[in-house]
């Protein structure tokens, strides 16, 4: 059965929220914490959507979108990807993202666009 | 008309003549100059260029070669009208150096050397003394025409002593007004005012005569100008009356040259200017007076070739023609023009040499013989000069009597015009070099003038006066135009090179940029005794060095002389040392010219001196400000760069913490948030809540200690931390730190390694300060430390200087050396946050504590595990309670 959502995110806390959102929303969640081996997970795990972190330690999110918008199969290439950033600005790097949330975000918010996004 | 009338005539006009000048001078001595400076007397005086020869003569030229006179008129208009500034500038030179003559300028500007004026005097004397000879001769013919009987015999009785009352009487009205005084400006109001009247004379004669002819002999202009054309196709002239373009630019050149070069022209042009502004009328009125003078010159010659037997000579037309026609008092008008002509030219060509002789001549080999110092102006000198120039003038008349007498009044004379003209022209390439060229020098201007004077004497005069022959040229070329354009090609060319390969010496040099930038030169001054020479020196020196420096230098060496005061004599090593000091300021070359005339002689006087001196410092002065100017903008230029660089990178590195504090800000709140509204969510399990609610007060703390941790910050680099220095036991402090650590994962057994007897140091510094660092640096230990069983060793050192070294080492695999100098920045948190639990501030924060206690912290490569090193001074730099 296909996994619904994979999420990027270092902060261990976010992550868990993000999560326990989302499941209970009725979707298929999987976690990654670490910008190292994100492709790999993404590959093999193949999600319809992704949520990615902007700051991971060793691989920025916005590498990692810019190496997927790359690849060489269209379906990985054209993946919606929804970016997180608790910067005050996405700069460059998140315009490749096809939504953009920042946080903190409001739950409610976070499950409308995924919700959106899956449709 | 009877000689006697004719004699009386004459008397009365020499008279009168003599009344002019006397009135003149009289109004000059009375301080009454306005209308005697009037620039119409001024440019009328000018006319003294229409002697005798272009009065008679250029009739006589145009019957022989039809319109070639007009280039003795189109010479000097084309210099007039066309070089109008150059004239200006002769002029300006020329009242600046106070100049005396053709040959005092060539000398001063060649290094005032006097050989040069004397070579010049020469070439002057060689060229006048013909040309008055002409003039004599002239006067002489005129008188003839009148002596003749109807028969067309001379009495030669009659005439036997013409020429010599004639030279007497131009001597002595010469003398007597032309050698007044010395002034120092040499001009001559009387000559000068007696000259313009007759130009007055000389013109209404000319023109009387031209309105006689056009409308009294031939019927009006167009009747005129139709005998004209019907005459230049007649085949006896037709070929005289040929252009001749190579002739022409020759005596168009050498007729330009002669309003610049001949002594008498020199004299009213320049000497006699009260300042260049007279130029301004004279530029237009002078060419109108030549156009005028000019006009009827072909008239007559027709008329006169048409109406006078063919032996008539040519030159007599302008008398023969109205005497022929019986308008006797025409004729003695025309008479008196032609006398005037002839005597202004001779007056005024007398003063100007004389002034040569006398003053390159005369002078000079009296003082020598004298062995009186240069420069010692002496009544004594005064009175010889004046005697010198009275002398002179008499025997320039008496040897143009002479030759007159040997020549016997031939042919011969006619062409002397001419020969003199390119004679002294030869001056020409000299004087404009040393006018707009500082090359020129000395060697040059002795070269080109000696070779040109030659080659003229060899190949003008004296063909002219029958020794020689012409010179060979090619058929269909003219010999004198072949020989006065080789002497002047050779003469310029020799000049030029020889200028450029000689070195002029620094009077020279001096003379050179005054002349061709015609700057103020200076006023001779007094020669003083040789004690008095010092202080001249002191005062030269004074504006190179400045007053102190000048001084203090001057009474080191009075002193060292053994002498009181602050002058020294002028010893050979001290003026020696002198010269040296100087040339340390405004070049060898300068200064040994300077020393040397100063203490040498008199060429140049003192102000001369402090005028080089004034401009070589203003010069300097100039360079080192424009060079100061220079670097400042230079270093400005750089401190604008790097403070753009500074601000760029501030910026930078501020947008870069904002983010960052954003970032570390906005996490924690993210997690807080979501949580918080999950938990409003009743369906949530009893467990999962308190998990979360753990985690949301997990999350706050943080939240709490980013905010301490930045606020802390903000206020240590402010600069405005309040310190609490005490005196503090370093052990106990450790001791402190090592228990609060202790906290941070508590669960892994650290060894800890100690040397306890020297940790037990006092310090003076604020304890709690010094503990939140060793806490921090303890708790990145635990934190980070990756051994299996890890240990912390801490010791501590107490260098000479007082306070200690603390070394914090654990036996993790430490930090890579290329992260090592990022630690200490902000946010520069390495690994996982998970394990660290701050933001990344603590080692910036310790660092900006340690700064601020007067010491520092930094990590210590090589210890095998991360190894931090805290090094405390005795007591904090700011040192008080």
């Amino acid at each position: 059965m296909q996994l619904d959502i994979l999420m990027i995110e270092d902060e261990v806390n976010i992550a868990e929220a993000v999560r326990f959102i989302l499941t209970r929303a009725g979707w298929r969640v999987d976690l990654h914490g670490d910008g190292d081996g994100a492709i790999q997970i993404i590959r093999t795990q193949r999600p319809r959507l992704l949520i990615l972190d902007l700051m991971l330690p060793n691989r920025s999110g916005a590498e990692i979108l810019a190496e997927l918008r790359q690849d060489a199969d269209p379906e990985l290439a054209a993946m919606p990807v929804l970016m997180l950033t608790a910067r005050g600005q996405v700069g460059d790097a998140g315009g490749q993202a096809d939504a953009v949330l920042s946080k903190p975000f409001d739950n409610d918010d976070l499950r409308a666009m995924v919700r959106k996004m899956l449709s | 008309m009877p000689l006697n009338a004719l004699v009386i005539s004459c008397l009365a006009y020499a008279a009168l003549m003599f009344a002019v000048a006397y009135a003149a001078d009289r109004a000059a001595a009375r301080g009454h100059v306005r209308w005697l400076d009037h620039p119409l007397v001024y440019t009328l005086s000018l006319s003294v260029y229409c002697s005798a020869w272009t009065f008679y003569g250029a009739v006589g030229y145009a019957s022989r070669s039809g319109l070639e006179f007009l280039t003795i008129y189109l010479g000097p208009t084309i210099i007039f009208c066309g070089a109008w500034w150059g004239l200006r500038r002769l002029v300006r030179v020329a009242r600046m150096h106070h100049v005396t003559s053709v040959a005092d300028l060539i000398s001063a500007r060649f290094g005032k050397s006097n050989r040069l004026a004397a070579m010049v005097t020469l070439i002057a004397v060689i060229a006048a003394t013909p040309y008055i000879a002409l003039q004599l001769q002239s006067v002489r013919l005129s008188f003839e025409v009148f002596a003749m009987d109807p028969r067309g015999v001379v009495t030669a009785d009659a005439l036997g002593g013409t020429a010599l009352w004639v030279a007497i009487g131009l001597a002595a009205f010469t003398i007597l007004f032309g050698t007044r005084n010395l002034a120092a400006d040499e001009r001559h109001h009387g000559v000068v005012t007696a000259i313009a009247f007759e130009a007055v004379v000389k013109l209404a004669a000319f023109i009387a005569l031209g309105i006689f002819v056009v409308w009294g002999l031939a019927d009006g202009p167009v009747d005129m100008l139709a005998r004209i054309n019907r005459a230049s196709t007649d085949p006896r002239i037709a070929e005289g009356w040929l252009l001749k373009p190579d002739r022409w630019t020759a005596l168009i050149l050498i007729s330009a040259a002669a309003i610049l070069t001949l002594p008498r022209m020199f004299q009213v042009l320049v000497v006699e200017a009260a300042d260049e502004d007279r130029l301004h009328v004279a530029g237009w009125a002078f060419p109108a007076y030549l156009f005028a003078m000019s006009l009827f010159v072909l008239p007559i010659a027709v008329m006169g070739r048409e109406l006078l037997p063919a032996d008539a000579n040519p030159d007599l037309y302008v008398l023969t023609l109205p005497a022929a026609s019986g308008q006797n008092l025409l004729a003695l008008l025309v008479f008196l023009g032609g006398f005037s002509a002839a005597t202004s030219m001779v007056v005024v060509c007398a003063i100007a040499v004389a002034t040569m002789v006398s003053n390159h001549w005369l002078v000079p080999a009296w003082l020598a013989l004298r062995r009186i110092p240069v420069g010692e102006d002496t009544d004594d000198l005064r009175g010889f000069v004046l005697n010198a120039r009275r002398f002179a003038i008499l025997a320039i008349v008496a040897a143009g009597w002479v030759y007159h007498q040997a020549s016997g009044g031939a042919a011969a004379l006619a062409a002397m015009g001419l020969v003199a003209f390119s004679g002294m022209a030869q001056v020409l390439p000299a004087m404009l070099g040393g006018l707009l060229w500082r090359g020129a020098n000395r060697k040059g201007a002795y070269a080109g003038i000696g070779l040109g004077f030659t080659l003229w004497i060899g190949l003008v005069f004296l063909p002219s006066v029958g020794i020689g022959g012409d010179l060979p040229v090619p058929q269909g070329m003219d010999a004198w135009t072949a020989a006065v354009a080789l002497s002047l090609a050779l003469n310029t060319l020799v000049f030029v090179g020889v200028s450029i390969f000689g070195f002029p010496d620094p009077v020279e040099r001096f003379q050179g940029l005054s002349f061709v930038s015609a700057i103020e030169p200076l006023r001779h001054s007094r020669t003083a005794s040789a004690d008095d020479r010092a202080e001249p020196l002191l005062a030269m020196a004074r504006r190179i060095w400045g007053p102190e420096a000048a001084l203090r230098y001057f009474q080191t060496e009075a002193r060292r002389q053994g002498k009181s005061g602050y002058l020294p004599d002028l010893t050979p090593d001290f003026l020696t040392g002198l010269e040296r000091r100087l040339a340390g300021s405004i070049g060898s070359a300068t200064a040994h010219a300077m020393i040397d005339r100063v203490a040498g002689g008199v060429a140049l006087t003192v102000a001369d001196l402090l005028q080089v001196a004034d401009e070589a410092q203003r010069a300097k002065e100039e360079t080192q400000r424009l060079e100061a100017a220079q670097a400042e903008l230079t270093r400005t230029a750089r401190q604008l760069h790097q403070a753009n660089e500074k601000l760029t990178t501030l910026s930078v590195q501020k947008d870069a913490f904002l983010g960052q504090i954003s970032h570390e800000l906005r996490t924690p709140m993210t997690s807080v948030r979501a949580f918080s509204e999950i938990l409003k969510d009743p369906d949530v399990s009893d467990p999962d809540r308190l998990r979360f609610a753990a985690i949301i007060h997990d999350e706050a703390g943080r939240l709490t200690r980013l905010l301490d941790d930045l606020l802390d910050l903000s206020v240590l680099e402010s600069g405005q931390a309040q310190l609490n220095i005490t005196v503090v036991n370093l052990h106990d402090l450790i001791t402190r730190a090592l228990e609060a650590a202790s906290a941070t994962r508590a669960e892994r057994g650290f060894l800890i390694d100690r040397d306890l007897p020297s940790e037990h140091l006092g310090l003076i510094t604020d304890p709690d300060r010094l503990l939140q660092v060793l806490i921090n640096v303890i708790s990145n230990a635990r934190k980070y430390c990756d051994a299996v069983h890890p240990v912390l060793i801490i010791r501590v050192q107490r260098p000479q200087a007082g306070g200690a070294i603390i070394d914090i080492i654990d036996n993790g695999s430490g930090i890579d050396s290329g992260r090592q100098s990022l630690i200490f920045e902000k946010f520069a948190r390495l690994n996982d946050p998970a394990r660290a639990g701050g933001a990344g501030l603590g080692l910036a924060i310790c660092k900006e504590i340690m700064v601020t206690l007067g010491g520092d912290i930094g990590y210590l490569p090589g210890q095998g595990g991360a190894a931090f090193r805290i090094v405390l001074p005795q007591k904090p730099a700011g040192g008080t309670g």
